[in-house]
């Protein structure tokens, strides 16, 4: 479980927001809305513990992320603006170098193949377009079974077709009792889905 | 679901990524190395070809060479990482910060800090060093170059994506590279004079050990204050 006690956000010093709370229960879903520049990002890095509240306390099964980072970051995974993968390296390099569980190789091609990639394995990722980058940064959510994803506009860049498997796979892991933190602005299946709304003005 | 892997396991598996990377990156991996090589030719055309000059001020200007090409490496420690997103990545992994950090700079110096200890007998040489002062040069590269990449780890955390982050790097790090620059030469100049550079070879390890115990948690410490 997932809890957000009274955060408050700060950028450069101004506040952007205060006093979100919620509550994150197995098998919810998250959506952070508001315009540009009302903090969204701010408060996801804020939930993964990349940046510290201004204000507030975020508790991962009763226990203070601050505290209990290893435990909590075993749980979560994060897929930020920039995907967090190496350019210089190829979708096959990156995913079996920074998965933590031991994935086979036929498990990578596989998730590769699932999202489209299958003729690029070896490619660098700088060769490949920004909706292909994307699909590899999405590949790891096939690979890893975390609990806690948090999504900061996974869907940028991403043709429908990219779009729809997406949102089937994030309802897949829904109903599998997972939870998901998520942004976006673009209209797509799994928002029918979303439990809990926060909206950053 | 387990996540099993061990502390030498994911360090072993951070390095052999970075490893990987300083493959495909090896352009870049050779700027220092050019670096140390270019600036130590350049001191016998400046100064002049006499040999008992040169094998005076060769100890100091090898260490001086070492020093600022490893400065100009430092950048690369982070910098690809902050804007790739994978910085993000390894803070927000379950293992130990400061393990995988420990996995970054023990590639940094495979790759930056290595390399000047192998070519340093050659460049020895070409200032017209003697055997002895050649290994004690040597040595206390091999010793020092390490301290060199762990401080330098700091630095660079603590300078990421400033502007301006260089200079302020060098100011920074420079005052803490100082020690191993007088110890090693020093060690160096006596070796070649026929005293004992024992002392001096304690001094170096003793600050390596302190900055391998330290630098790879401050540094850690450093990049989340860096990234927050």
């Amino acid at each position: 479980m997932l809890q957000a006690n009274a955060l408050a956000g700060e950028r450069a010093g101004q506040r952007l927001y205060s006093d979100v709370s919620f509550q994150l229960q197995a098998g919810d879903l998250l959506h952070v809305s508001g315009c540009n520049g009302s903090g969204k990002t701010t408060l996801l890095r804020m939930l993964c513990g990349l940046t510290l509240p201004a204000a507030g306390e975020i508790f991962w099964n009763q226990k203070n992320i601050a505290s209990h980072r290893d435990e909590f970051n075993t749980d979560l995974l994060y897929i930020g603006h920039r995907h967090g993968m190496h350019s210089d390296l190829s979708g096959l390099e990156n995913l079996r170098l920074s998965a933590q569980q031991h994935s086979s190789s036929a498990m990578l091609f596989s998730a590769l193949e699932d999202v489209g990639l299958g003729q690029h394995l070896e490619k660098p990722l700088r060769q490949l377009s920004q909706g292909q980058q994307r699909r590899v940064a999405l590949a790891r959510l096939l690979l890893e079974s975390r609990k806690l994803w948090i999504l900061d506009e996974p869907l940028a860049a991403l043709d429908v077709d990219a779009a729809e498997w997406f949102s089937q796979l994030l309802t897949t892991h829904l109903k599998r009792g997972g939870m998901a933190v998520v942004t976006t602005h673009q209209e797509a299946s799994f928002i029918s889905h979303v439990s809990i709304n926060v909206e950053l003005s | 679901m387990t996540y099993n892997l061990g502390l030498f396991a994911s360090w072993q598996r951070v390095l052999k990524r970075e490893l990987l990377l300083a493959y495909k990156q090896r352009n870049d991996i050779l700027t220092p190395l050019i670096f140390f090589i270019i600036v130590i030719s350049l001191f016998p055309l400046g100064i002049g070809p006499e040999p008992d000059t040169l094998r005076t001020i060769a100890p100091g200007v090898i260490w001086v060479a070492a020093l600022l090409a490893t400065l100009l490496s430092l950048s690369r420690l982070f910098n690809n990482e902050l804007h790739d997103g994978t910085l993000e990545q390894l803070l927000l992994t379950p293992q130990p910060t400061s393990i995988l950090i420990f996995a970054k700079i023990t590639s940094h110096w495979l790759t930056t800090g290595l390399p000047l200890v192998l070519i340093s007998p050659l460049l020895a040489l070409s200032l017209d060093m003697s055997t002895t002062a050649l290994s004690y040069t040597m040595l206390t590269l091999l010793l020092g170059t390490p301290i060199l990449s762990l401080i330098g780890a700091i630095g660079a955390a603590l300078t990421l994506g400033l502007r301006g982050g260089g200079v302020l790097l060098a100011l920074l790090i420079l005052p803490l590279y100082i020690p191993v620059l007088i110890f090693a030469t020093g060690g160096i100049i006596a070796a070649s004079n026929g005293f004992s550079a024992e002392g001096h070879l304690s001094l170096i390890s003793a600050y390596l050990i302190i900055t391998l115990i330290f630098a790879p948690w401050v540094t850690s410490y450093a990049l989340r204050v860096s990234l927050d």
